[in-house]
């Protein structure tokens, strides 16, 4: 097992699994969400609990941001590495003839992720922890103790447009980056075989389908508050 | 066919280089691309200048000497060939072409457009082999049944000619499909199985210490290979080497 982050199949194994772990957490997050379309009341239930729990909030809560970070680290270290490895560049060079867009720019399309993660933790993560763990409400409730504060919260934030739109941004560099991210990561672990073509149909669909959903959320939210 | 070559010109490998214009007329559409160079060089040698140097050996697609990499694409814009099978009738009349030798800080330039490959032979030299007991009690290698699949799928990794298109296309230039084929093409015979293990782990850690990148899936070197080696085999080394590293 010694030095098997330091090869360079370790390492792609290593983003791989980060990957994963970041499709499940996107997958229920979306869930969650979409649930505040469906029922406020839902969304406020589920909100707290993930709020308050303490194996969330203590256990998975700091894997998550320990996964993203990984994530992100890795893949920038991977990057100036790779670009590094051919350090005279072709005066023409026609990428487009054999591999995707999305696949060429992970870095591009994963960098502006970072940009949007940055913009999400200042809306929603950091008040939240201000409010439980700074001012000490684990509560949840409004301020006038009438009902939970959750649905209200998400509301008002998807009120002004110019943050609808930054966040629609942010879904379709999401999807962009999942279109290649998604069987890139089964590749990686070594997962080729007969069922590779089902898959990347699945990662299409896991791609564009969770993306749109959330940017239908957002719109959902900023129109039904007006 | 009237043509504008943009060709890579590097005395030797302390020399800085740079792209040079060529004009050449009357070129056949069904010459080949390196007898369309050919054709340049005694043009060159005739005006008392210095000839294009690049590699070549059985003009067949077989031996995968001949390299370059043609308007932005290894081996040109063709698929499933080397450099020698492609023909003149792919550009066309008054086209300017880019001619550039396989970059990768790996694949150090020689002189003009040769590239040294030896990375490859070094990799092979780590663990691309079997080792085979002669003393006498020789098995004969036919005598050891296959199944038909895995007998094709290492025949398929096997084809692999080692030119390097990969490296020269990867975004990375990353050498995962040349060293996943080597790997692959004794993985998956019975004979290959004995030293799988230390294989995998030399051959990779040979391929990390000589520079190459790493590998992305981008699937680029898949579409250029010339010998269409798959991404299966990069995944099955992937597999090889995780096994190995959990055992070793």
């Amino acid at each position: 097992m010694s030095g098997i982050l330091n090869s360079s199949i370790g390492r792609k194994f290593a983003m791989a699994l980060s990957a994963f772990f970041l499709m499940i957490f996107l997958l229920q997050h979306f869930i969650i969400n979409f649930s505040s379309v469906i029922s406020s009341g839902t969304f406020n239930e589920i909100s707290h609990f993930m709020g308050t729990n303490w194996l969330i909030q203590y256990i998975m809560q700091p894997i998550l941001i320990f996964g993203v970070i990984f994530h992100f680290v890795m893949g920038f270290v991977l990057e100036i590495k790779n670009n590094r490895s051919r350090q005279i560049k072709y005066a023409k060079n026609n990428g487009a003839s054999n591999s995707t867009w999305m696949s060429r720019n992970m870095i591009w399309s994963g960098g502006f992720i970072l940009v949007f993660l940055v913009i999400h933790f200042i809306d929603f993560w950091i008040p939240e922890i201000n409010v439980k763990y700074i001012q000490g409400d684990m509560s949840g409730l409004l301020a006038d103790g009438e009902g939970y504060r959750y649905y209200e919260e998400l509301t008002h934030k998807f009120a002004p447009m110019w943050r609808v739109a930054l966040y629609c941004v942010g879904f379709v560099f999401l999807s962009l980056h999942l279109l290649h991210g998604f069987s890139s990561a089964f590749q990686s672990v070594g997962a080729n075989n007969k069922y590779t073509k089902c898959l990347k149909g699945f990662g299409k669909a896991y791609a564009i389908i969770l993306p749109l959903g959330f940017i239908i959320i957002a719109l959902f939210h900023h129109f039904n508050a007006h | 066919m009237n043509l504008t070559l943009k060709i890579w010109r590097q005395k030797n490998a302390a020399d800085k280089g740079k792209l040079v214009d060529y004009q050449i007329s009357d070129v056949s559409p069904d010459m080949s691309f390196l007898e369309m160079l050919d054709v340049l060089n005694e043009q060159l040698i005739n005006k008392g200048e210095s000839p294009v140097a690049f590699d070549h050996d059985c003009r067949e697609g077989i031996c995968g000497m001949c390299s370059l990499y043609i308007n932005g694409e290894a081996h040109g814009p063709d698929r499933g060939i080397t450099t020698c099978q492609l023909h003149m009738r792919k550009f066309k009349d008054g086209d300017t072409i880019y001619i550039e030798p396989f970059r990768a800080n790996a694949f150090p330039v020689i002189r003009d457009l040769v590239v040294d490959r030896s990375a490859f032979d070094r990799i092979q030299h780590a663990g691309g082999f079997i080792s085979v007991n002669t003393s006498g009690n020789t098995i004969d290698a036919n005598a050891i049944p296959i199944n038909k699949h895995d007998a094709d799928k290492a025949f398929e990794a096997a084809t692999c000619i080692g030119c390097g298109a990969c490296v020269a296309t990867c975004k990375n230039s990353s050498a995962m499909l040349f060293v996943s084929a080597k790997v692959s093409q004794f993985a998956l015979l019975p004979q290959g199985k004995v030293e799988a293990t230390d294989r995998v782990l030399n051959m990779v850690k040979q391929m990390d210490e000589e520079g190459f990148g790493n590998c992305t899936n981008t699937g680029a070197c898949e579409v250029e290979c010339p010998k269409g080696i798959s991404l299966e085999n990069i995944a099955r080394m992937n597999r090889e080497y995780l096994k190995a590293s959990l055992k070793g």
